[in-house]
């Protein structure tokens, strides 16, 4: 029983491998940039659509729907980094349950590079909002002594993202390794099934949690600006 | 008892007892996330969406410290570095 696709070894010459983990992994990119570059090539605004453009219309807006309610802001901006993390990550976890697909998402090194990505963007995104002393500045806040907390904060954040999603994929596939071996004809059914709905809620976890650090460091600029016209609004509502 | 019984004899204990006492105190606070969650539900139902994705962000933020528990103890179960490192000193004598 391996715990990590890592350690399935396809071809191997001197440093250089290709694991499974390699391998699913551009198979999932593959899926993705194929099947949206196939039902793109055709765009059509006419009144019936084909049914991938639905398909990818309907998820799309979904995506952006999700980005709006959390973070009251424009999606544009985050669709494009956020939805590719969801995607990816739900696309491999799903197909977790076609036989011989080893999920690459249940090897700590994709989780880690997919954290990587999330700590990286956070001052990319909160530099090119707040320019670059407005972002430094979002360190020291409530106050200066809160400073080597909110580093230590950012980085086991990105520890705890990384070995969430690590231990939930993995897990569930050990889970249904040791259901086989235990009463093999109907129990591993339920226990895929009970992957797939982790797998699904991780993907989307991974990703609000990804979109909440990354606007988080703008919120309190946003709120500042927005206070004004929220104030009016509380007003009207019910 | 020999070294190698010893490491073995501990580590499967503690992998046991990582788990057995990670995963109760998770359980509980999921438990109680939940039902906050849904009594929260059941008097604003219409902040369903909202009430759903903090609850969710929430649970999964607790459950993160029982996955922590499992990773440690499949760490001791089947990549157990004091294991292989006594495994490796008594396979080379």
């Amino acid at each position: 029983m391996d715990i990590t696709p890592d350690a399935i070894v396809y071809w191997e010459a001197g440093p250089v491998r290709i694991t499974a983990t390699l391998v699913f992994s551009w198979f999932v990119m593959g899926i993705l940039v194929g099947g949206s570059w196939l039902v793109t090539r055709r765009l059509s605004t006419a009144t019936t659509l084909s049914r991938g453009q639905s398909l990818l219309e309907i998820v799309v807006e979904m995506i952006q729907e999700q980005i709006r309610d959390v973070t009251q802001q424009d999606p544009a901006r985050y669709l494009p980094f956020v939805g590719t993390l969801f995607l990816f990550i739900a696309v491999s976890n799903i197909l977790a349950i076609v036989p011989s697909f080893h999920p690459p998402t249940g090897s700590l090194s994709t989780t880690a590079a997919l954290a990587l990505c999330v700590l990286a963007s956070t001052p990319l995104f909160g530099i090119t909002e707040r320019g670059l002393s407005g972002f430094l500045r979002t360190y020291l806040q409530p106050s200066a002594f809160l400073l080597p907390f909110n580093i230590i904060g950012e980085l086991t954040r990105t520890v705890a993202l990384a070995l969430r999603l690590f231990g939930n994929v993995m897990s569930g596939s050990m889970m249904v390794a040791a259901a086989l071996a235990i009463a093999p004809l109907f129990f591993p059914i339920i226990m895929s099934a009970l992957g797939l709905l982790i797998g699904l809620i991780q993907a989307y976890i991974f990703a609000i949690l990804a979109l909440v650090f990354i606007a988080s460091a703008n919120q309190a600029h946003q709120e500042q600006a927005q206070t004004a016209s929220t104030s009016e609004k509380r007003k009207d509502g019910p | 008892m020999s070294s190698v019984e010893l490491i073995g004899m501990i580590s499967i204990i503690m992998a046991g007892a990582t788990v057995g006492i990670g995963a109760p105190v998770t359980a509980i606070a999921e438990g109680w996330a939940v039902s906050r969650g849904l009594t929260a539900l059941a008097q604003q139902p219409d902040a369903a969406p909202v009430i759903t994705r903090s609850m969710f962000i929430g649970v999964a933020m607790c459950e993160s410290s029982a996955i922590y528990c499992f990773v440690v103890s499949i760490i001791l179960i089947f990549a157990n570095p004091f294991w292989n490192h006594v495994v490796a000193l008594t396979g080379g004598q």
